[in-house]
């Protein structure tokens, strides 16, 4: 027995230093889905830095040149790391089943691709709208504050939840169970499921943010295979995650500058967003680039009308403008919150900014008259923004604008029966409707005035305007919703009138966050112990699914759950974006 | 001259206070730091750019002193930290230069000084710089800048 137990150690020993430490890993990963002609960097990372006569690839059986016709290239200690890597930048496949081998030593690996090949196109146009972080009680409590609720049933339907067809989407990333928005866009763009604020790549071992693995975006796919408009519009930055995974390139989210070279290589017709420093020249003051590149002064000599207001903008369409570039503010254009009720943000610097919808119509009316059709995303960004902030009000209201922009692309698409729309979010928040308070209740801590269960009284907020905004949220009966994860913060229990809420400052450790005193003097105030790790200011994304919500040619696709890399594949079928 | 508490230092305001004590006129300072503000930097502030207040042109070279707030420093060891109008806390993905907001101040500190909690209030004085600018060590651009600077919680 003892022998045996000996002989096992010394057999699992022997092994332990025949094998490499960690395996060699192939990119695109295994159970890729990859659109039949479209263009990826396949490569193979080989560990502890073998010479190419010490590994084989193979891809069905065969050496990957043959089967991708062009011959790879090796690179032992690439970069000077310890490891090899195989290398074919821009391949491209024939529809059907593949199975990558990578042999080094007595040690194998192996991925499966599926490649698929699209049907006969069926949309003349897709619109694919994104509610950045987007959740279920965000659409609940924007139901409640556009269409009323009384006797349990609501004053009606919002036009996000009157389509035909829904699903729901799961949206981790390869790496982790919790992404971001960089990766999580990425997959609707790409159709491939990559690693947090990663944008069009797989996460490689490169050094450089800009040379890692990259797969297509449909934005280049389009470019390469048709004569379709392509419109990005957002409220966030436009080089934010989201509107950057129409064009970028990168392993780091934050390379706003690439980013921006991105936009000029693919020039999407219609542009609009915020984040206009990164567009000017160093030299110009509130320039945040490092080079002198204008931008500007690009997209122009392209053909471009330039925007820097809603006034502008609406200049520009009514003057026939077919490409257009709007930058309407210097950071994220302010939320509907602002915009209507608050006036804070930057309302005072900015004052003429148009929000979510006039975007949306406007770059309607701009991409409408393309004979080949369009394909345009449109992103109401804040509500992620507002709820990292744990601004629940501010990401409601940006909510009920996300769904008035629904409501002008079906009034778009009216019978046409051409245009496929898809309204999704690209990852939850940990937010939930547990009551409401009420100022009327007995007792002077705010946990007093929670009313729960039969006493969860329907909110008395202001009348609504037009649009379904409430035109009051600081009333006496308001709506409690809460987030699952947060800082060390302080509640207050009422709407922040005075500029988005920041629920925790940095402290004095480095790396760590405390309360923001300047909540915890409200009336009422409830100082919370964060529950988050001390380095997090805000609250963080959820792994629950998230609803998608679809209507047009195409949308029947869309049943119960689905992994977010599917919406990319039924917008590549109903645009046939498939073949060489 | 008016007497005027300088924010460059406890110990200069401590001199300072001590001389008035003692009835006796401060000297003539030939370089008083004179006052500027976040909210008087611009005069114009678009989304194509912006032009820098009339006064702040004209103090260019100057002593000034401004209060801010101090963001994290980017590198531990880095002698510059970005002064910013409110307190930095919002900023979940701040990776790079490319997250600041547009309208700060850099300081390029006279000598290395352990820096503060980001929640801070500072009074910074140095010597005013305008017009981009990219640092040597950390490819940081700048349009506005205090250099040879101190501050002091304000």
């Amino acid at each position: 027995m003892q022998a045996q137990r000996l002989l096992m150690m010394a057999v699992a020993a022997t092994l332990a230093g025949a094998a490499p430490a960690v395996a060699q890993t192939i990119y695109p990963i295994d159970r890729a889905e990859i659109l039949e002609g479209s263009h990826f960097d396949f490569k193979v990372e080989f560990p502890d830095a073998p010479a190419s006569a010490d590994v084989n690839v193979t891809v069905n059986g065969k050496p990957a040149a043959e089967i991708f016709g062009r011959q790879t290239t090796f690179m032992q200690n690439e970069e000077g790391q310890k490891h090899s890597a195989m290398w074919l930048r821009g391949a491209s496949l024939p529809a059907g089943r593949y199975v990558v081998e990578a042999t080094q030593g007595s040690n194998k690996s192996t991925v499966a691709w599926e490649v698929f090949s699209t049907p006969a196109r069926r949309a003349k146009n897709v619109i694919l709208f994104v509610g950045d972080g987007f959740s279920i009680a965000h659409r609940t409590a924007a139901r409640i504050m556009s269409k009323g609720l009384k006797e349990g049933r609501y004053g009606g339907e919002l036009a996000i939840d009157d389509m035909p067809n829904m699903a729901l989407i799961s949206t981790s990333g390869s790496d982790s169970v919790v992404t971001d928005s960089a990766n999580a866009a990425h997959a609707y763009t790409t159709g491939h499921k990559s690693c947090v604020n990663a944008l069009g790549v797989y996460c490689a071992k490169n050094a450089l943010t800009l040379d890692h693995p990259k797969v297509e975006t449909i934005s280049e796919v389009i470019r390469r295979r048709n004569k379709m408009a392509i419109g990005v519009v957002t409220n966030a930055e436009i080089e934010d995650a989201t509107p950057a995974s129409m064009v970028a390139h990168t392993r780091r989210r934050s390379d706003y500058n690439d980013i921006v070279k991105m936009f000029l290589d693919v020039k999407p017709d219609v542009i609009m967003g915020g984040g206009s420093p990164n567009f000017l020249p160093k030299a110009t003051n509130g320039s945040k680039r490092t080079d002198d590149l204008d931008a500007i002064a690009k997209f122009k000599e392209a053909g471009y009308s330039v925007a820097t207001s809603k006034t502008e903008m609406n200049a520009a369409v009514s003057g026939g403008a077919k490409k257009l570039l709007g930058l309407y503010n210097t950071g994220n254009i302010d939320g509907a919150f602002d915009l209507r009720l608050a006036k804070k943000g930057t309302i005072s610097k900015f004052p003429d900014q148009p929000d979510v919808v006039e975007q949306t119509k406007a770059a309607l009316e701009m991409l409408k008259g393309n004979e080949d059709g369009f394909f345009l995303m449109v992103e109401s960004a804040r509500i992620d923004k507002y709820s990292h902030s744990l601004d629940w009000e501010r990401a409601v209201f940006d909510t009920i604008m996300l769904d008035n922009a629904v409501k002008a692309a079906k009034d778009f698409a009216g019978e046409r029966n051409d245009t496929l729309i898809i309204v999704v979010a690209d990852h939850a928040h940990p937010v939930s409707l547990i009551g409401s308070y009420n100022d009327d209740r007995p007792g002077q801590l705010l946990r007093d005035k929670l009313g729960v269960y039969q006493d969860s009284v329907v909110p008395n907020y202001g009348p609504r305007d037009a649009d379904g905004y409430p035109t009051d949220v600081n009333t006496s009966h308001r709506l409690a919703v809460v987030f699952g994860t947060y800082p060390d913060t302080c509640d207050t229990g009422r709407p922040y009138m005075d500029g988005e809420r920041v629920p925790a400052v940095a402290g004095a450790e480095k790396n760590t966050y405390v309360a923001n005193e300047k909540d915890c003097t409200a009336p009422m105030a409830v100082r919370k112990q964060g529950n988050l790790p001390f380095e997090s200011n805000s609250g963080v994304h959820a792994a629950d699914d998230v609803v998608l919500t679809a209507m047009g040619p195409g949308a029947e696709k869309f049943r119960g759950h689905k992994p977010n890399t599917y919406v990319f594949r039924v917008m590549a079928e109903a645009l046939a974006l498939g073949g060489k | 001259m008016r007497l005027r508490i300088s924010p460059m230092s406890f110990t200069r305001r401590g001199l300072l206070q001590g001389l008035a004590a003692l009835g006796i006129s401060p000297p003539a300072f030939a370089a008083e730091p004179e006052p500027i503000a976040f909210d008087s930097l611009y005069k114009s502030f678009g989304v194509l750019g912006f032009q820098f207040s009339d006064r702040v042109t004209s103090l260019r070279g100057q002593e000034v002193r401004i209060n801010g707030y101090m963001a994290p420093p980017l590198k531990p060891e880095s002698r510059f930290f970005v002064l910013t109008r409110e307190p930095l806390a919002i900023c979940p993905f701040c990776q790079s230069d490319a997250d600041w907001p547009v309208d700060i101040v850099v300081i390029f500190m006279k000598e290395e000084t352990p820096l503060v909690s980001a929640g801070r209030k500072v009074a910074v004085t140095g010597r005013l710089e305008i017009g981009s600018a990219t640092d040597a060590e950390t490819g940081f651009v700048s349009q506005i800048r205090l250099v040879d600077a101190s501050f002091r919680v304000a």
